[in-house]
């Protein structure tokens, strides 16, 4: 419903500037996908918790009244009491002030890996497809090489060899990136082969524009749904590669901490002192719905065939089998949803 | 189609070579095998450590490129994938673990699959209905628990479970522990063993295929072929069955074959959890231990699983897809 009403505007660069007409009321694209994302509760209350993560990792430290590093000599192994809210670790260090940094330690690395992998997937994936010829084989060969590597041994090998102590987590972050970016930049190049030969970019092309404005002006803004979706999503992914890395001892090291580095100590000990490796277990699992949970929102707000959004202007129709929530952790759904979304943009452009 | 394989095969080879041998460069120049004896005690004498290395093909003061093609050569003349610092050897390590992994996931891999198909189907002809609410709000939250969380969750619940009963039920640590003195001790134990981390791999496995099968079931019960058989008279279960879920069942059958054949290494966490001395435990102590032979082989050994599991998913989906030709 929403998407004919979409396309049968007039294809007007601003479309904000809509007016309301007899038959229906008409609304811009950006206010249409924020109200189908406020629509659905549970991204909403996935962006919400997000945020209080991020505000909680932030401003969080200054109430804890221990600083991570903190040895309390008093206390080994404590269970939850008043001095320490959520206990201590076997040497001492509180465990509701390492949460807390650990969790953002994880959060960075998370967004950082999925910036550098959707912007390495951009590159690679519309360069593939634009190029074509050499470059294309190149490239593709080059992906299949990265998928077939396991990425958990490389990254592994290369942080046990690599820089070690406070930094580590920076190379971490890069490595996620550097090796997560494969199954997103083909779904890019096989968008931009479908755009390639749109009229708009041929019109460029005979234009004289060069190749790199062409497809950062013409072929990137019709992928961006994809590419927002791909970056929500990769954080996740980021930060569950990054969890694991540090849980089996080869990620951030002590005694800099993340979530993965907190839950892997606190495993070798939890059926007897399960505190440590309770709190920080929560606060994962809880990050990574609430991103997944934003993603998929996000996705279906993009997804002109979906009306998770309930239908505009007209008459209240039951949403019935397109309402689908796709599915977050697939990237043949993240596919479909985004070719859907290049012809919901196309009539912009032209 | 044999045609197709083979090339595709063909390619698949070049790729493996190159990735094996990116991982031995790697591996090689950036692990350090030597620290495995620093700190020991007594000493090891530098010089009895230099003729380990040697032998072992780790040495430093040999070139890069020499030691590279030393290993090459004894794998392809004698199928030897060398040893780690330690002098214990890769091509036994394997063998050995293979097993314990297919084991290992043999039943969950399955179990995961029949059950996932089964509830995403099932729940997409119930959407929106509060059965298929709480079991797509279950199977996200299972997705976004990594399976060492999961596994040490069952591991905190199955120890005040067998402290309550009073009796060891659940095992949750290796393959095998002391069993009891009557028939069948052997069996019943290792179910035991077995049981905590089959959970955890039917969960995972289940969750995800539960939510892929569920988009693809509803896109095809409002299919205009299955509105057709309806109207036609057929009852409704037969509609969804034979109709519906037939065809959403044809992209579930790459993604099976592409799972099936990546078990072999896809269980790291739960092995590591679970103390299971399978491959993909293998692969982390290799790091661990500065095994570079043994981080190649395992690396070599996940690439030719990947490949199979391109491969099968590309002859799956011809055969149950007429539409599909390999060309």
């Amino acid at each position: 419903m929403s998407a004919d009403l979409l396309l049968s505007s007039p294809p007007v660069a601003d479309s904000d500037d809509d007016g309301g007409t007899a038959v229906a009321t008409r609304i811009g694209r950006s206010r249409l996908i924020l109200r189908r994302f406020l629509r659905n509760k549970l991204a909403v209350f996935g962006s919400c918790g997000l945020l209080l993560l991020i505000l909680m990792a932030i401003i969080g430290p200054l109430f804890t009244g221990w600083d991570f590093m903190e040895i309390d000599k008093r206390a080994f192994l404590k269970p939850p009491n008043s001095t320490h809210w959520l206990g201590t670790t076997r040497a001492g260090r509180d465990v509701l002030a390492l949460t807390l940094h650990g969790m953002s330690r994880s959060l960075i690395i998370g967004f950082v890996a999925a910036t550098l992998s959707a912007l390495l997937s951009a590159v690679v994936g519309t360069a593939s497809a634009y190029f074509g010829g050499w470059t294309e084989r190149i490239l593709l060969w080059i992906t299949d090489l990265m998928l077939v590597i396991p990425n958990l041994l490389i990254i592994g090998v290369l942080m046990r060899g690599g820089v070690t102590g406070n930094l580590a987590w920076v190379m971490l972050a890069f490595m996620l990136g550097l090796f997560g970016w494969m199954t997103t930049g083909r779904v890019v190049r096989s968008l931009t082969l479908s755009l390639k030969n749109r009229e708009y970019v041929l019109a460029a092309k005979y234009m004289g524009l060069p190749a790199w404005r062409i497809i950062i002006r013409h072929i990137l803004p019709n992928i961006s749904s994809l590419m927002v979706v791909n970056l929500t999503l990769g954080v996740g992914y980021a930060v569950l590669g990054e969890t694991g890395l540090s849980f089996l001892g080869l990620g951030v090291q002590a005694p800099d901490t993340s979530l993965g580095t907190l839950i892997g100590e606190g495993a070798s000990m939890a059926t007897t002192y399960s505190w440590i490796f309770l709190t920080p277990s929560a606060v994962l699992v809880f990050l990574v719905f609430c991103i997944t949970a934003m993603g998929d929102g996000i996705r279906d707000a993009l997804d002109p065939s979906s009306q998770s959004g309930g239908v505009v202007g007209g008459k209240r129709k039951k949403a019935n089998k397109s309402a689908k929530t796709t599915d977050a952790l697939s990237s043949d759904g993240a596919y479909s949803g985004a070719v859907a979304a290049v012809e919901d943009n196309a009539p912009k452009e032209v | 189609m044999t045609k197709y394989v083979i090339k595709r095969s063909l390619n698949y080879l070049v790729l493996l070579f190159v990735a094996c041998s990116f991982a031995y460069l790697l591996a090689a120049s950036f692990l350090n095998p030597y620290s495995v004896y620093f700190g020991r005690q007594p000493p090891v004498d530098p010089d009895v450590i230099e003729s380990i290395m040697r032998e072992c093909n780790l040495s430093n003061q040999v070139s890069l490129w020499e030691r590279y093609t030393t290993w090459l050569t004894k794998i392809v003349t004698d199928w030897d994938w060398g040893c780690s610092p330690l002098q214990v050897s890769v091509n036994e390590q394997i063998g050995m673990r293979v097993w314990v992994s297919l084991r290992l996931v043999l039943i969950g891999t399955l179990g995961g699959v029949i059950i996932g198909v089964l509830v995403g189907a099932w729940t997409a002809t119930r959407q929106y209905r509060i059965p298929d609410r709480v079991y797509t709000f279950l199977s996200l939250l299972i997705i976004c628990t990594p399976s060492f969380v999961l596994g040490i969750m069952l591991q905190i619940l199955a120890t005040k479970a067998n402290n309550a009963l009073g009796v060891r039920v659940f095992e949750f640590v290796g393959e095998k522990g002391p069993m009891g003195d009557y028939p069948l001790a052997e069996l019943v134990d290792r179910l035991q063993h077995l049981l905590l981390p089959t959970i955890v791999l039917i969960l995972l496995t289940a969750a995800s295929l539960s939510r892929v099968q569920r988009n693809l079931m509803l896109d095809s019960l409002g299919a205009d072929y299955v509105r057709t058989a309806r109207a036609k008279g057929l009852p409704k279960s037969k509609a969804v069955m034979k109709h519906a879920l037939r065809t959403a069942l044809i992209p579930t059958g790459t993604y099976v074959a592409f799972t099936v054949a990546t078990m072999f290494v896809g269980a790291t966490y739960t092995e590591r959890v679970f103390s299971f001395p399978g491959m993909g435990q293998y692969g982390v102590d290799t790091i661990l231990a500065m095994d570079v032979n043994g981080i190649v082989a395992t690396t070599a050994f996940a690439g030719v699983c990947v490949v199979c599991g391109a491969i099968l998913a590309d002859i799956v989906v011809a055969i149950l897809d007429p539409r599909v030709r390999l060309s």
